[in-house]
């Protein structure tokens, strides 16, 4: 228990700061090797794997090829398409939380009776796991017959949109946005009660009206926890997988395969371990350029 | 004063609020209503909200067909034993990050939140092929380790933030009188990380419950998690609606309630601390 003497600032402790720094090493050494490892052997086997010519339905497979794999990878159609679908989709699903999210948080920031209640049912979705609200968007709502939205159109006398068919990928954005609004909803919200009362009051008695209050005090304030939303948001995006897989996978035709699930479907749909390396590493890079400025924005809070 | 609420603006933004809460939740309340329904009714158009022959054999029959209390099995032993595990090997490296700070902490700290950010995809190859060649597919062991290994960074982070949290002045003034190191240790310490402890376990729990990814990829059927379980119903089993509603009334209920305990923590575990 000598190490305890490291809570303490003690002048005595000195003699044991060496002992306490191997100490706090020793601790925290486990943490680090396992992440080391976990990150280090699989990213190296991937960028190993993706110099091969390495099929596992093929026995002569294991021959060095170069980039002949990021070749192939990068002008398959198949890139393209998906990076298109990546890209819209996590444009879009940002788009409509934080466009969603903004006047949701600010109603919730309003005196209403029963708030906690509804916060509860606004955070909901983001506590169904995906393969469940997929498939209960997928049937019960957006079923171009007997799904509920069918019914409705019909009721205002519209054609029904047959959603997985005309428009997969749309169905797809809609399904995951349900569950990220309440993520960009609960952080909006908690940074507007942290919005000092009395600024905006002061605005008020200075003649500001609601909207320019809202443009000039709250918005600024906001812009901080919208680029955590959007750079979290942005991370989780990229890798949606399970609501694909469930509903369409990847179809019709290429229209809701994403670079997750292209490079899912190579490695465990064709095999082809040496392409799939090389489409997991495209997608590692462009994960990292977004994570680049997460951390920074992290690393700066951590200062503060 | 300026923003005392008026009866008028009360009464609009409640109205909104309710409004909107419920258009949110409706999807959830609609799978809900359809897991009581018989499969005709659950499939009707036009449909019945409320007026319906009220029955509970789809839970039977999710049992029956599928044995749903296998997976939930696996789901708990699954999302307990990684986060478990991750706590263990997470609260000596926080600890010691949070109390005996180096010049690199910062840098150790930021380094493991960027492994987190790592895309799955890029690693699912050799993991796949790795996990055939030990035979830990389809095991929840090897599903255990990954999504151990996968929540680390989050836990480590937000046990850092809890334990940072605790003032270290507090220790001096029980030395002061009189306490020894392990009463210390039993009274003052752990009391005070606890809060922090309970709702690390429990964002986790959820994370590693709803986790579908490695679940989807690396378990079949000895050790599918809930996850697959519900996926299993994509095709054809999706037709039966209102059984699909009822496993995943099942599936989703027990988080459900752990989530809506632990919706404050959750903002300041996903967001890493850099939101308030």
């Amino acid at each position: 228990m000598r190490w305890m003497a490291a809570l303490s600032p003690q002048p005595e402790a000195r003699m044991a700061t060496r002992q306490t720094q191997l100490l706090a090493r020793t601790l925290l050494a486990p943490s680090v090797a396992l992440l080391f490892i976990w990150m280090i052997v699989p990213l190296a086997l991937t960028i190993y794997f993706s110099t091969l010519h390495y099929n596992l339905l093929d026995t002569e497979s294991g021959q060095f090829i170069g980039f002949e794999n990021f070749t192939y990878f990068l002008t398959d159609p198949a890139f393209l398409a998906s990076l298109r679908n990546t890209l819209v989709l996590v444009g879009s699903v940002l788009g409509l939380t934080i466009l969603l999210g903004i006047p949701l948080a600010l109603l919730l920031d309003q005196p209403v009776i029963g708030r906690d209640v509804v916060r509860l049912m606004v955070i909901a979705p983001f506590f169904v796991m995906p393969t469940v609200s997929a498939l209960i968007w997928k049937n019960l709502l957006m079923h171009p017959v007997s799904g509920l939205l069918a019914w409705i159109a019909g009721l205002f006398g519209a054609t029904p949109i047959d959603w997985f068919n005309d428009a997969p990928l749309l169905a797809i954005i809609l399904i995951v946005a349900w569950q990220w609004l309440p993520f960009a909803t609960l952080i909006l919200l908690t940074a507007l009660q942290s919005l000092d009362e009395e600024q905006k009051e002061a605005a008020e008695m200075d003649g500001a009206r609601a909207v320019s209050t809202f443009i000039y005090i709250t918005l600024p304030h906001l812009a901080r926890p919208i680029t955590v939303v959007i750079l979290i948001e942005t991370i989780f995006l990229l890798s949606v997988f399970a609501e694909i897989f469930v509903t369409t996978g990847g179809g019709p035709g290429l229209q809701t395969t994403n670079i997750a699930f292209l490079v899912y479907s190579q490695a465990l749909i064709q095999f082809d371990v040496g392409s799939a390396s090389a489409g997991g590493l495209v997608a590692v890079v462009i994960a990292n350029i977004v994570a680049f400025f997460l951390v920074r924005i992290v690393g700066r809070n951590l200062e503060a | 004063m300026a923003r005392a609420a008026t009866t008028r603006h009360v009464a609009v933004s409640t109205l909104g609020a309710w409004l909107a809460g419920f258009l949110i939740f409706f999807p959830i309340l609609w799978m809900v209503l359809a897991s009581f329904k018989t499969e005709l009714e659950a499939f009707a158009i036009p449909p019945s909200f409320l007026f319906f022959h009220w029955t509970t054999e789809n839970y039977a029959t999710v049992q029956g067909r599928s044995d749903y209390v296998h997976h939930a099995i696996n789901s708990i032993l699954i999302a307990g034993g990684s986060t478990l595990i991750a706590l263990l090997i997470a609260i000596p490296a926080a600890w010691s990050m949070a109390f005996s700070p180096t010049k690199r902490t910062k840098d150790v700290l930021l380094w493991m939140l960027s492994t987190k950010m790592m895309p799955a995809v890029g690693v699912l190859v050799p993991i796949y092929l790795i996990y055939r060649d030990f035979g830990l597919l389809d095991s929840r062991t090897g599903l255990i380790f990954i999504l151990c290994l996968g929540n680390l960074p989050i836990v480590v982070w937000m046990l850092f933030t809890y334990f940072k949290e605790i003032p270290k002045d507090i220790l001096e003034a029980a030395r002061m009188d009189g306490a020894t190191i392990s009463r210390e240790l039993i009274y003052v310490l752990t009391p005070m990380a606890v809060p922090g402890l309970a709702s690390t376990l429990l964002l986790n729990l959820i994370l590693a419950w709803n986790e579908a990814f490695w679940t989807l990829n690396l378990s079949t059927l000895h050790a599918a998690p809930l996850t697959v379980f519900i996926a299993s119903y994509s095709s054809p089993e999706g037709l039966f609606w209102a059984k699909l509603s009822a496993a995943s009334t099942l599936a989703i209920a027990p988080i459900l309630v752990l989530g809506w305990f632990s919706q404050r923590q959750l903002v300041r575990g996903l967001t890493f601390g850099a939101v308030k």
